[in-house]
C-alpha cells in the first residue's frame, strides 16, 4: 500500500481529464434520459387519464415491468438483447454512433418514465374533483380547466417524488457501466486501473456523486418551496 | 422464440435456480433470495439503532449518522459496491467471498434507507405516546420497546416488504463483483449458448417480474389491512360517521 496521496489523481492532466469526460458522460446521459422520461411521462399520463379501458391496461403493464424488474436487468435486456435482434442496418448505424450511450439513454429514459407518470398521476389523484367542477362552473373548458387549475396543483404535489426520482436517475446512470457506456464510475475504474491508488479515486468518485446529488436535492427543494402558494413566488 | 424460450428453461432451470450447488457454490434465484433476505434481517436492527441515533438529542449521535444517511441517498449503489469490494477484504485482512461483500453493502445501504423509514414512523406517532409512557412510569428504553416501537414497527410493515422488493432488485448490483446470484447465473447460461441473448436476458427480466411482482401485491394486500386495522382500533366502538374522521388521523 502506497500513502494516501490525493495529489496522485488531482494533480495528473490526464486522470483529471478522464474524469472531466466521465462526468460529462453522466450529464449526458442523465440529462437525455431525464428529457426522454418526462416527455414519455406525460404521454403515459394522458392515455391514463382518457377513457379507453385497452390503453389504460397498456400503460398499466408498461409502468408494472418497468418498476418490478432491475434497472441493471433492463439495461442488460437492451443492450445484450435488443440490441442484437434489431435489423442489421439500425445495429449497424447504432454502432456507428456509440451504441452503448444511446442504449443507456434509451434504457434509463424508459424505466424512469414508469415512475415519473406514477408520480404525477399521484400528484393529480391527490386533488379533489371539486377542482374540475369548480373551474367548469367558472367557465373554463377541459383543456383550459386542466391547463390554469389542476395541473398546476398536480405537480406541485407531485414535486418531491419527482426531486426524488431525478435524483435516484441520476444516480442510476451509473449502472450504464455493465453496458461499457464511458460515464463517471467507468471513469472512476479506469483510472484505478492505471494508477492502482483505489482509495484516492474512489474517494473522488464519491465525493464527486454525492455534490451533484445533493446539488439536485437543494434545487428540488428551493422549488417545492417557491411552487408553495404560502411562499408567494408561485403566482 | 417461444419455443427457444421453452428450451433455454428446460435445459438449464437448474443452473437458474441454484447456480452450480452440489458442484460449486449456490446461485441462482435461491442465492439472490437468500441474499435479499439476510440483508434485510441483519439491516433492521441495525437501522432501529440508526433511527433512534438520529432522533438522539445527542449531537455525537445525531450528526454522524445524518451524514451517513446522506450519503448513502446520494451516492449511487453501485459506488457503494466498489467501496466494500475493496474494503472489506483490507480490513479484514482475510480473501473474503463476494457474497459477504454483497451482503456487508446491502446491509449499511439499506439499513440507512430502513432507518428513515422507521424514524418516519416513530415521528408520525406524535410525541404524546412518548410523554404518556413517561408519565406511566417507562423509562425511555421501556416506552420505546413497549409503547413506541411495537407501534411505530406494525404501521411500517408495508414500507418494510417495499424494502424487501427493493432489496432484490439491488442484489443485482453484485453482478459487477461476480456474486452467483440469478443475475449472474443468466449471464453464465447466456455465455455457454452465445446465440440467443433476447431470450436468456428476456427469461431473467420475467423471473424479477414475477418475483417482485407478486411481493408487491402481497404488499398491497397488507397495506390495505392494515389501514383497515389502524382504522378500527382508533374508534373501536363509535358510531360511523366519527370513523370516517378517525381514519384521517395519523
Amino acid at each position: 500500500m502506497k500513502g494516501f496521496d490525493l495529489t496522485a489523481i488531482l494533480g495528473n492532466p490526464e486522470y483529471m481529464a478522464m474524469l472531466a469526460h466521465g462526468i460529462e458522460m453522466t450529464f449526458i446521459i442523465a440529462i437525455c434520459s431525464w428529457l426522454l422520461a418526462m416527455s414519455l411521462a406525460l404521454v403515459l399520463l394522458a392515455i391514463r387519464f382518457s377513457p379507453g379501458r385497452i390503453g389504460n391496461s397498456i400503460v398499466a403493464a408498461y409502468v408494472s415491468y418497468h418498476r418490478n424488474v432491475p434497472t441493471l436487468v433492463q439495461l442488460m435486456l437492451w443492450y445484450f438483447g435488443i440490441f442484437t435482434i434489431l435489423p442489421s442496418a439500425l445495429s449497424d448505424w447504432l454502432t456507428a454512433h456509440s451504441a452503448e450511450m444511446i442504449f443507456a439513454i434509451v434504457g434509463l429514459g424508459l424505466c424512469q418514465a414508469a415512475y415519473f407518470s406514477e408520480d404525477l398521476r399521484s400528484g393529480l389523484r391527490s386533488i379533489s374533483p371539486g377542482q374540475m367542477e369548480a373551474a367548469r362552473a367558472l367557465g373554463h373548458g377541459y383543456i383550459s380547466a386542466m391547463r390554469n387549475v389542476l395541473i398546476p396543483q398536480g405537480v406541485r404535489n407531485a414535486l418531491p417524488a419527482l426531486v426524488n426520482h431525478s435524483v435516484s436517475l441520476f444516480k442510476n446512470s451509473s449502472l450504464a457501466i455493465v453496458i461499457g457506456a464511458p460515464e463517471l464510475s467507468h471513469a472512476v475504474k479506469e483510472i484505478e486501473n492505471l494508477s492502482f491508488r483505489t482509495f484516492e479515486i474512489y474517494l473522488v468518485g464519491t465525493v464527486l456523486y454525492l455534490v451533484f446529488s445533493l446539488i439536485i436535492m437543494a434545487g428540488g427543494a428551493w422549488l417545492t418551496w417557491r411552487a408553495d402558494p404560502l411562499n408567494g413566488a408561485a403566482r | 422464440m417461444i419455443h427457444d424460450i421453452i428450451a433455454i428453461i428446460d435445459e438449464y432451470w437448474l443452473l437458474l435456480l441454484i447456480g452450480q450447488y452440489p458442484n460449486g457454490p449456490l446461485g441462482g434465484l435461491a442465492n439472490t433470495l437468500i441474499l435479499s433476505a439476510l440483508s434485510i434481517v441483519i439491516a433492521f436492527p441495525f437501522a432501529i439503532l440508526l433511527a433512534f441515533a438520529r432522533l438522539s438529542k445527542y449531537r455525537v449521535l445525531r450528526w454522524p449518522v445524518t451524514v451517513l444517511v446522506y450519503v448513502t441517498r446520494g451516492v449511487p449503489l453501485l459506488m457503494l459496491v466498489l467501496w466494500s469490494y475493496f474494503l472489506v477484504p483490507l480490513l479484514t485482512g482475510a480473501d473474503v467471498p463476494s457474497f459477504l461483500t454483497m451482503l456487508t453493502t446491502l446491509v449499511v445501504y439499506q439499513g440507512a434507507f430502513l432507518s428513515e423509514i422507521i424514524r418516519a414512523g416513530i415521528v408520525a406517532l406524535g410525541p404524546g405516546q412518548m410523554d404518556a409512557a413517561r408519565a406511566l412510569g417507562h423509562g425511555w428504553f421501556g416506552a420505546m420497546r413497549y409503547v413506541i416501537l411495537p407501534q411505530a414497527l406494525y404501521n411500517m410493515i408495508p414500507s418494510m416488504l417495499s424494502t424487501f422488493v427493493a432489496t432484490i432488485k439491488d442484489t443485482t448490483l453484485g453482478y459487477v463483483i461476480n456474486v452467483p446470484d440469478l443475475t449472474f447465473a443468466a449471464s453464465q447460461v447466456n455465455n455457454q449458448l452465445l446465440t440467443q441473448p433476447f431470450q436468456v436476458f428476456l427469461i431473467l427480466a420475467l423471473t424479477y417480474y414475477v418475483i417482485c411482482w407478486s411481493l408487491t401485491a402481497l404488499t398491497n394486500v397488507v397495506e390495505r389491512r392494515i389501514t383497515r386495522r389502524r382504522a378500527g382500533l382508533a374508534a373501536p366502538r363509535r358510531q360511523l360517521s366519527l370513523i370516517t374522521n378517525a381514519t384521517e388521523q395519523p
